[in-house]
């Protein structure tokens, strides 16, 4: 594996490993060295056209921990604002020889563009593209989800899937990447996904995704769903009227106190409620619910550093090019 | 990791030592390692996988069946140095295993490093790197159960179950009955 643009094309078995690599990698980072000299001497570049927080800032921990260099470079205050093109911006880039390119964009593709092109001979990671994908955040929904639930099963979570879990995705599904990313992962590692949003932010064709629909979210909440994703109401990306009202759209689509109430009395015991950060508090999550104990919310935030620190592992550390004989494989010097 | 069965290709296979052998020279490394610690006080075996750790635990055990007060359990631990090599970067991708201390940590311990066979010295290198990022022992020694030359770093080995002169062309096998169903020592050469 070069690059990491999409959960969509990532098979059952890279994710697992990528899981348990985060697993170590979380070990790592309950020590009192968080540091590994895995990465030392690469260049790690944050290439960011889009503004982010907790995934830049995640990113940078997760190389520094690795002891890779980190270069951050953000769209505004750089040429791009001169109107420097991708190309030669990647090309810059190149001649400063990263190894990697964490790339967020504010157009869906241009990860992929990237490393599709010549421009440029580094590993390539899609911090999220567009309305695409967001594959980190997936794979750190994943690891929360598997750590959670195997804890509370009491089996180790190491080479596990998550077959036989079943997740609520809800709210802004049209404008979401993390949606997108989270449904090809999850439904690759066996979870059963129910989408609910209002008509208007479910996007055209998603009767050909792998998921159920539903309109009705207090319905889909009694059934006792494993997890259930508040997703973001993207209202810098909306351009139409999509719901009547904020007030509405609390009431019928958001996790709010009474839908935290009635989910204590019910069947779902040990739901817990994820979101994917930054919140609209009040909007699609109530203060309650984000500060309650079902609330992952910081603990996705944790888990991000050590995702991300297995991708950085795993698609630097070694050199692909040639693959392994047995033979080299069985020695142990 | 699959073992590719003896008598393929156009090698040469030499048993050098079998089941009882290794048995010995484990028994005779435990009893070296209580006498150089004068007891075992503070004694930690660190096993570097994959057959480090079986080879850590059955050490563990025979030194419990000399000293009745240790718990084999509670000394040994494993020391993932995946992340530690220097030759990360010569070899696909090597996803890191899991490091388990002792509860009682390392600090101020004796810490036997335990691998079942010492060359080149750089994955002891690479594992006095790692014990250093989780702790600070007293004392780091180190016991193999086979050493077969060809240094590349100033290490040695404090206990060591076979000196085994070998060619660089040879490879040595180590297998263990947790890992591999049989306990034996090969040497393959060019035939």
């Amino acid at each position: 594996m070069k690059h990491l643009l999409s959960t969509e094309n990532l098979q059952g078995t890279q994710a697992i490993r990528i899981l348990d690599t985060a697993e170590e990698m979380a070990a790592v980072g309950e020590r009192e060295v968080k540091k590994l000299p895995a990465l030392r001497g690469r260049t790690v570049v944050n290439l960011f056209f889009e503004d982010s927080t907790r995934t830049r800032i995640s990113f940078e921990a997760a190389a520094k921990r690795l002891s890779a260099d980190v270069i951050n470079f953000a769209a505004k205050g750089s040429s791009v604002s001169k109107g420097e093109s991708l190309k030669d911006t990647a090309q810059t880039l190149e001649a400063m020889s990263a190894d990697a390119v964490v790339i967020r964009h504010w157009a869906s593709g241009a990860p992929a563009r990237l490393a599709a092109s010549d421009w440029i001979d580094a590993s390539v990671i899609n911090a999220g593209d567009g309305t695409h994908e967001h594959p980190t955040q997936a794979l750190l929904d994943a690891f929360t989800l598997r750590r959670h639930w195997s804890k509370i099963a009491g089996l180790p979570s190491l080479g596990e899937d998550l077959r036989g879990l079943r997740i609520a995705i809800v709210g802004d599904v049209l404008h979401s990447r993390v949606a997108r990313s989270n449904l090809w992962l999850l439904t690759t590692l066996g979870a059963e996904v129910t989408l609910v949003a209002p008509p208007t932010l479910l996007p055209v064709g998603i009767d050909t995704w792998p998921c159920r629909v539903s309109f009705d979210l207090d319905e889909v909440l009694a059934t006792g769903p494993h997890a259930v994703m508040m997703l973001r109401v993207q209202g810098e990306r909306m351009n139409a009227a999509f719901f009547p009202s904020t007030r509405e759209y609390a009431r019928t689509w958001g996790f709010d106190d009474e839908r935290l109430a009635a989910l204590e009395a019910s069947a779902g015991k040990d739901t817990i409620i994820m979101h994917p950060g930054p919140m609209n508090r009040g909007l699609e999550i109530s203060s309650a619910a984000a500060d309650s104990p079902r609330s992952t919310v910081l603990a996705q935030v944790r888990n991000g550093v050590s995702v991300r620190m297995a991708v950085l592992y795993l698609l630097l550390s070694g050199d692909d090019s040639a693959q392994p004989t047995p033979a080299q494989e069985a020695i142990t010097v | 990791m699959s073992v590719p069965s003896p008598h393929t290709g156009g090698s040469v296979f030499r048993t050098v030592l079998g089941d009882a052998d290794i048995d010995r020279a484990l028994t005779r490394i435990a009893h070296e390692i209580l006498e150089a610690n004068k007891g075992a006080e503070d004694l930690v075996l660190l096993g570097i996988p994959r057959r480090g750790f079986p080879i850590a635990q059955r050490l563990a055990r025979k030194i419990a069946r000399t000293d009745p007060t240790v718990n084999p359990g509670r000394i040994v631990g494993r020391l993932d140095v995946t992340m530690f090599r220097d030759d990360l970067r010569k070899h696909p991708t090597r996803p890191p295993g899991p490091t388990e201390l002792p509860s009682s940590g390392i600090d101020d311990k004796v810490v036997v490093l335990v691998d079942d066979v010492l060359y080149s010295g750089r994955t002891i290198r690479a594992a006095l790197d790692a014990i250093v990022d989780v702790g600070r022992p007293r004392i780091v020694r180190l016991a193999v159960l086979v050493d077969r030359g060809h240094r590349e770093l100033p290490i040695r080995a404090d206990h060591v179950g076979k000196n085994l002169p070998t060619s660089s062309a040879e490879k040595v096998r180590v297998r263990i009955s947790e890992i591999d169903s049989v306990d034996e020592v090969i040497i393959e050469g060019p035939a």
